[in-house]
């Protein structure tokens, strides 16, 4: 029961910490609930469907459909986070002081919510997918504990996941959505790296160096904290040199979209003055 | 915009021709284990790694140490792309079954 529980954990605590960043990200949005309620539906759905489809998407594109589907689904998430964080960055002082004056309770349009949905999914539908093709294999070779390992897993996942929320939103009104912005860059950045590892697995792209560097003594892959940092930073002990690409790319790409988009409104109005400095 | 997207299908054109003329090494799944157990290939090499899954459950072949991961559907075959990676010894493993798949690649 303990190895299901713990490779459920680590597949859950991947999801979760994905879902905790955008659920931070969009704080104060209402109906947020039922958007992140939506986007887990569907990615248990899509996980289902994926596992139940597992043999004919290993098939697909010569034999390398796992790794362009794995490319598309990260990508994609790429793409949703990147739109909502230059989004953010023209409406993100607004949304605080709007916070602010309407004690949390703020409309953003529907970008919020669609990245909320779309990324709740697409995280939920990538590692579910193995959840279920794990405790299938598990049930078909007859292992106990099965229930009690997946319980135990999602609990552990979630909680990590809760316990970060709880630690975000610690962080000052004044800097929040600026800190939830660099982290969304961060963990787009990671996915685009790991799209990229999945195209070089496929030789569907040049690796450029398979091995730019290697500080796995200091932090590997496999070890807990290393996945965690994979996860909401990028970490990887040895990347390519194409994963670096992507990395870069995302980072810059974002930052510098986010200095165009976010420059301040010059004749700055008072009531904004007055509503900023009541931060 | 266009001329990117055919720069860029014409560079991977290219390195999927290269695919051809890779060496190709094979790993069998059976009972949760891997054979062989330990893998000889060459140093600098990019290489074709076959995994046949022998089992009647799915498998995920793993390595966090030449960063590869891809399932591996029972009774069924799957190829990976690897390398060119430095001399050494680099682990992998089930990760569906890690009390007993576990192996490694000994580059030489």
């Amino acid at each position: 029961m303990l190895a299901i529980a713990l490779l459920v954990f680590r597949e859950v605590l991947e999801a979760a910490l994905i879902v905790t960043i955008v659920c931070a990200a969009t704080r104060g949005v209402p109906r947020r609930g039922l958007y992140v309620t939506g986007g887990l539906a569907l990615g248990v759905t899509g996980a289902l469907l994926v596992a139940l489809f597992a043999g004919a998407l290993a098939d697909a594109f010569s034999g390398v459909g796992q790794e362009v589907f794995n490319a598309a689904v990260l990508l994609a998430a790429v793409l949703m986070i990147g739109w909502h964080v230059l989004w953010m960055s023209s409406h993100g002082r607004q949304l605080a002081s709007e916070m602010k004056a309407l004690g949390g309770a703020v409309q953003t349009g529907s970008s919020s919510l669609t990245m909320l949905l779309l990324v709740v999914a697409l995280a939920v539908l990538r590692e579910g997918s193995e959840v279920v093709l794990f405790l299938y294999g598990m049930v078909a070779g007859g292992a106990g504990g099965v229930v009690g390992g997946l319980a135990l897993g999602i609990v552990g996942g979630v909680a990590v996941g809760f316990a970060l929320y709880f630690g975000l939103l610690r962080i000052p009104l004044r800097h929040f959505f600026a800190a939830t912005n660099a982290l969304l860059v961060l963990l787009a950045a990671g996915l685009a790296s790991s799209a990229a590892r999945y195209l070089v697995q496929a030789n569907l792209l040049p690796a450029l160096n398979d091995q730019l560097w290697d500080s796995s003594w200091l932090l590997s892959n496999g070890s807990l904290p290393g996945q965690t940092l994979h996860i909401l930073i990028g970490y990887d002990a040895h990347p390519s040199g194409i994963m670096l690409v992507f990395y870069l790319s995302v980072v810059l790409l974002l930052v510098a979209g986010m200095r165009v988009i976010g420059k301040p409104p010059k004749p700055r109005t008072a009531v904004l003055n007055v509503a900023e400095s009541g931060l | 915009m266009r001329r990117i997207l055919i720069s860029a299908s014409l560079l991977l054109a290219g390195f999927a021709a290269q695919a051809g003329a890779m060496p190709e090494y094979k790993l069998v799944i059976s009972n949760h284990t891997y054979q062989p157990a330990e893998l000889k290939v060459p140093a600098g090499v990019k290489f074709k790694l076959l995994v046949e899954n022998r089992d009647a459950t799915p498998e995920e072949f793993e390595s966090t140490e030449f960063n590869r991961e891809k399932i591996v559907m029972p009774h069924s075959s799957v190829h990976i792309y690897v390398g060119p990676l430095s001399a050494g010894r680099y682990k992998f493993f089930g990760d569906f079954h890690q009390d007993t798949a576990q192996g490694a690649l000994v580059v030489e």
